[in-house]
């Protein structure tokens, strides 16, 4: 069946956005085979992004923690910090070539609000973001920042105010306004074609890895760890080597205060199958069916779903997932920066934190790749209160 | 079970939408008793659901203060049932998918049939999804109601020919709430929909005004209203059965006004 991953996926979503969904699918089929249009998508990843991104092998990290090679995939440095632009650089050319005048997009912590602007910015498109009202006080920084590029920062006031209810609303207004309009969401979730979509534009860091690291080590890397909120960073790191049944694929989710307190974010851990924000997978619910309001330090984690394919990869056992709390997240970003003298994004400390757990597990000629999917200036105020010191923007 | 056709058997219909539990059960059943009286012809029960995509403001925040004041599926069901022995018109649910995927196919539209549901609309279960719920749905007499919206074009015809209940078109682009002007052509919607179907032909979203239901009904079999519901509830929960029952009255005038 169409846009699904085993039992998960699907269209579930009203009727009046049926059609736009149709004629974005069919879009996208033709475009993905349009050299005229991966030759600007090339373009642009290269010369506006700064693609392809380093392998970086972090050899202090690899011999303080003593075990298998420690490489990490260096989206951070992308342009605006994180590896959001791979997907809406691909997502805004798509809605020029559709026609459509305006994007609209849900942000979280801010990244993919800042990367939908940027792209708006740079192709002449109208640009609406969807925040959370608790989120734009949390992350006023990238509020500004979206409006120096010239979007227009929706606060939501519905719901819990984060970033379940900023999908609710960008969803809400692209009903609303389909004619000129293309929602732009941010991760491989959503009705289809959006899971498939962002994969695919995803999927470059995936394909970057596997010549980057054959070239410096001949081999295959025998694990990939990212951080999964919706899991676009981590499917796009994973997807080229599913068919190698050799590399461990390991998904690192948000724990939050702990799973046994019940204030996280970890889905696959905790979570149940269900239907919501357009697809069939796993989701924080109660016992009733409502989706459950989840926690974590990192707003690009504080997610109460995953994306379907995830979901699939989970079942199928072809990827593990495991759950990571503040405290280690907030250690590993701390380690990190001391160790490498790099300042991660919080989402990429938790699979920071996962490695530093299991390096020691392998050996020294085996490989472990992290994706590092974006850079944490946006998260220092927000540590530092973590750790007790106020200090200003 | 009433046949939801039977809704449509004294003139144009008034549909009337409540949401559950707003601000309790209790009173969630003198509001469908009052709006009965005043010439509902059909209620549609909402189930309350934490993330309404398809609804605006006025039934979000009432989604809110449903799940707040407690309502589960199971405690509308009892509602329901007790509602059954009170009301002699179709009584349909309208909620979101997952809150019935999450208690089971089968054992909600058990139910369903045991408290004397007609019909299910589910505004995130498009056509292409049906198969999710159709047949179970069917099996136990409860007909999957389906939308009908201004973007569905080429879609209408397909959408149209296995519709079950009414057909529910979609007045406007967006999601529920009051609108001072409807600009979709609806009688080129509604023509269309009657070239692949003879089930009733409803119309729903910012649909409040006596005047509005007088014009539509022209066009179609009935007219629904929620959002305007909702917010008299919500500005006055004690008061709204009287102003419910009044409401109804005008709505159920200005259909049956239509030569």
């Amino acid at each position: 069946m169409t846009g699904r991953f085993g039992p998960y996926g699907g269209q579930y979503i009203p009727e009046t956005l049926m059609n736009e969904l149709f004629k974005l699918d069919q879009a996208w089929t033709h475009f993905r085979h349009d050299p005229a249009f991966q030759a600007d998508l090339d373009r642009l990843l290269h010369d506006y992004a700064g693609r392809p991104s380093r392998l970086y092998f972090a050899e202090r990290m690899t011999r303080d923690l003593g075990g298998a090679r420690i490489w990490l995939k260096r989206e951070d440095l992308n342009h605006t910090g994180s590896h959001k632009i791979n997907n809406v650089l691909g997502q805004a050319l798509l809605a020029q070539r559709m026609g459509k005048t305006r994007i609209i997009a849900e942000t979280g912590a801010g990244q993919h609000g800042v990367a939908a602007a940027t792209a708006a910015a740079l192709l002449g498109l109208e640009c609406e973001v969807f925040m959370g009202q608790e989120d734009t006080e949390r992350q006023s920084l990238n509020v500004y920042r979206m409006e120096l590029l010239g979007a227009r920062v929706r606060p939501v006031t519905s719901g819990t105010m984060t970033l379940k209810d900023a999908v609710n609303e960008a969803m809400r207004e692209w009903t609303a306004r389909v004619d000129d309009t293309l929602s732009v969401l941010g991760s491989v979730m959503g009705p289809h074609p959006f899971p498939a979509l962002v994969r695919d534009f995803q999927s470059v860091i995936g394909r970057e890895i596997r010549t980057q690291l054959a070239e410096q080590t001949g081999q295959l890397p025998d694990a990939v760890v990212a951080c999964v909120g919706g899991g676009s960073n981590a499917i796009g790191s994973f997807h080229t080597f599913i068919p190698d049944a050799s590399v461990a694929l390991i998904g690192c989710e948000a724990a939050g205060a702990g799973i046994e307190t019940g204030r996280h974010a970890a889905t696959i851990a905790t979570g149940s199958i269900g239907v919501f924000h357009g697809m069939k997978s796993l989701f924080c619910q109660d016992d009733d069916g409502q989706i459950a309001p989840v926690y974590s330090i990192s707003a690009g984690l504080d997610y109460p779903g995953i994306g379907p394919e995830h979901a699939w990869l989970h079942d199928s056992g072809r990827a593990s997932y495991v759950p990571i709390t503040d405290d280690q997240a907030v250690a590993a970003f701390e380690y990190l920066a001391r160790q490498e003298g790099i300042i991660c994004a919080i989402e990429s400390a938790h699979a920071i934190a996962h490695v530093q757990q299991i390096a020691a597990d392998w050996r020294p000629d085996q490989d472990i790749v992290v994706c590092l999917s974006g850079r944490g200036d946006k998260d220092v105020a927000a540590i530092a209160r973590y750790r007790g010191r106020t200090i200003s923007d | 079970m009433i046949d939801i056709a039977r809704a449509f058997d004294h003139g144009k219909a008034f549909i009337a939408f409540v949401t559950a539990g707003d601000p309790s059960l209790e009173a969630t059943e003198t509001y469908v008793k009052a709006l009965v009286a005043g010439g509902a012809d059909l209620i549609e029960i909402g189930i309350p659901f934490s993330d309404p995509i398809a609804e605006g403001p006025v039934i979000q925040q009432a989604d809110q203060r449903a799940l707040a004041s407690g309502t589960t599926v199971d405690r509308v069901f009892e509602m329901v049932a007790r509602l059954q022995t009170q009301v002699d018109v179709p009584l349909v649910f309208l909620t979101y998918l997952n809150p019935v995927f999450h208690y089971g196919y089968p054992a909600f539209f058990q139910r369903c049939r045991e408290s004397d549901i007609s019909g299910l609309i589910i505004p995130d279960l498009p056509f292409e999804e049906q198969a999710e719920i159709r047949s179970t749905a069917l099996s136990f007499g409860v007909a999957p109601i389906t939308m009908v919206a201004p973007t569905s074009d080429d879609r209408i015809a397909r959408i149209a020919t296995q519709a079950e209940g009414f057909i529910y078109a979609v007045s406007s682009l967006g999601v529920t709430g009051e609108r001072r002007q409807i600009t979709t052509d609806l009688s080129a919607m509604i023509s269309q929909i009657r070239r692949s179907s003879d089930r009733p032909v409803a119309v729903g979203f910012g649909v409040h005004s006596p005047e509005q239901a007088r014009s539509i009904g022209r066009m179609a079999d009935g007219v629904i209203v929620g959002s305007h519901i909702v917010s008299m509830i919500g500005a006055d929960p004690a008061g709204a059965p009287d102003q419910l029952f009044e409401y109804a009255q005008s709505m159920k005038q200005a259909l049956l006004s239509i030569d």
